[in-house]
């Protein structure tokens, strides 16, 4: 795509594709997620059929739902703090749009190719937090306050082991740029045999699991779901939002566990790659040009099994207590991640 | 592109750039909210962090929004909304010596405009559109810098160990 770009069209052009690629690959995610997830299998698991009217087997009701709230009343309350109100959700969702850029889908299908990628995945990420603070301040309400302090709370602690489990894929690989990070692994060998490459999630399984436990509580979702605990807080910082600004934090939500489940499984499921033994290649410059199209479909597939796995977690377990979170994140993934970077650093001088 | 003209886009981004925090850092110290000077701060870091990337120091600039906006503005406004944190004007929130500030930060600026031209002068960047590698960084970081380093570990685990002293009840 990109070698593509850079020869034909001028650097507008390539600036508009990339943008609009960002927008399909923050969209689209969240779209299949709503639907397949959040309508489907919910209902599934709660024995009932969920919505069935719009299209077959309700696969329209997305833009039911879309249209809905675009038509609502954009309420703003009396005592709110206006333009900081109205500015929250933009500020959660351009954290997203910023995340999805470091994703590689294909060996020139990426939109920037940062050579510090996952450390910008990590900054990038936390700019969500700001957002969600401000639209709880700004709101003027009680219960959206302590939702929003409760969110800064959780995403604080739950940052730390996310950095701390993704630095023994770092040592692993040897690099932070993401598109390294997935050739490392396809061409990679376990013990001399490369039918599989060599995959993170089986050396850094330990890392894999810290990792999708904090993308757990970075989404707020249950069993991390105290910030929009609907039985204590109303919906904790999104009480006074109506209308396309809901829509905006609900699109954030879900296109940013769409996006962590990529970024996932560019860490630990090899990206968008396949073994690279099975075709003969020995690194980036040999893959060939059709991965570039196969690649996002791998990553789609990949996507859909992390947030799946995210949304089965939601609906199988009730939430934590607020002292039970603090306590999990601080006395149980921060100690146990910082062994397995360690054990691992002492494992990749050893080898 | 040819280098000249990525240069002139260069300036001219630096410009605007620099317009805003300037306008920015102002804000903090006039505006009278204690969030929204603290929001104004973050502009003026996220700045800071634009201009680190155009001067293609990448890892610098990620590390200005990790530290600075995602983690110690967080914690600011965490602390501010959790004691005192109103909606709307307040009305003693300037302190009463602020002519004081004035010169003070005059001088600051003439003690940094000086040493900045005495110590590069017309000195340029020895490759405007080449990146320091990562690794070089840490090489440099864990290589002739590691005393300073360890130095500056210290001082955060003796201030997150006073913390949690300060904190503890029992």
């Amino acid at each position: 795509m990109n070698a593509l770009l850079a020869a034909d069209l001028p650097y507008w052009a390539q600036s508009l594709l990339r943008v609009l690629g960002g927008v399909v690959a923050v969209l689209l995610p969240a779209g299949t997620i709503v639907y397949v997830f959040l309508f489907k299998m919910m209902s599934f698991m709660q024995s009932r059929l969920g919505p069935m009217e719009a299209g077959p087997y309700g696969s329209l009701q997305l833009f039911a739902e879309v249209g809905k709230w675009l038509q609502k009343e954009d309420i703003t309350p009396e005592r709110a703090d206006r333009f900081i109100f109205k500015i929250a959700p933009l500020v959660v969702l351009t954290s997203t749009f910023l995340l999805v850029a470091v994703v590689p889908f294909g060996p020139d299908a990426w939109f920037t190719n940062f050579e510090a990628g996952v450390f910008y995945m990590l900054a990038v990420s936390s700019v969500s937090v700001l957002g969600i603070l401000i639209a709880g301040w700004s709101s003027a309400n009680k219960y959206s306050l302590l939702g929003g302090l409760r969110a800064a709370g959780q995403l604080i602690a739950y940052e730390l082991p996310m950095v701390l489990a993704v630095v023994g894929v770092i040592i692993q690989a040897g690099t932070m740029n993401l598109q390294e990070i997935v050739v490392s692994q396809n061409a990679g060998e376990i013990f001399g045999w490369n039918g599989l490459g060599n995959p993170f999630l089986l050396t850094q399984i330990i890392g894999f699991v810290i990792f999708m436990i904090a993308v757990q509580a970075e989404l707020t979702q249950t069993p991390f779901d105290m910030p929009i605990a609907e039985s204590e807080l109303v919906s904790g910082y999104m009480t006074e939002y109506s209308g396309f600004r809901f829509l905006t934090f609900f699109i954030a939500e879900f296109a940013t566990a769409g996006v962590f489940s990529l970024i996932a499984s560019v860490l630990f499921l090899g990206g968008w790659g396949i073994p690279f033994s099975w075709f003969g290649w020995s690194g980036i410059d040999d893959v060939d040009n059709w991965m570039n199209v196969v690649g996002p479909l791998i990553m789609v597939t990949k996507m859909l099994l992390l947030s799946f796995v995210i949304m089965w977690v939601r609906f199988s377990y009730p939430r934590f207590r607020e002292d039970q979170l603090q306590r999990f994140a601080w006395k149980v993934l921060v100690p146990v991640s910082l062994v397995n970077i360690m054990v691992t650093a002492i494992l990749k001088v050893a080898f | 592109m040819l280098a000249a003209d990525l240069l002139v886009a260069q300036n001219i981004g630096f410009g605007l750039i620099a317009l805003l925090m300037i306008v920015g850092a102002l804000r903090v110290v006039t505006v009278n909210n204690v969030v929204h000077a603290a929001l104004w701060l973050v502009v003026v870091l996220s700045g800071a962090a634009a201009q680190y990337l155009l001067l293609s120091a990448e890892f610098v600039a990620i590390t200005q929004v990790l530290v600075y906006v995602g983690a110690v503005m967080v914690l600011f406004l965490f602390g501010t909304m959790l004691t005192r944190a109103k909606i709307g004007a307040e009305a003693d929130l300037n302190n009463k010596n602020w002519a004081i500030g004035v010169p003070v930060a005059l001088l600051m600026l003439g003690v940094m405009t000086w040493v900045l031209i005495d110590g590069f002068g017309d000195e340029k960047l020895p490759n405007p559109d080449q990146q320091v590698p990562v690794q070089a960084l840490s090489d440099d970081i864990f290589g002739p810098y590691l005393l300073p380093f360890w130095a500056l570990s210290f001082v955060l685990l003796v201030a997150v160990i006073g913390a949690i002293v300060l904190a503890r009840k029992d």
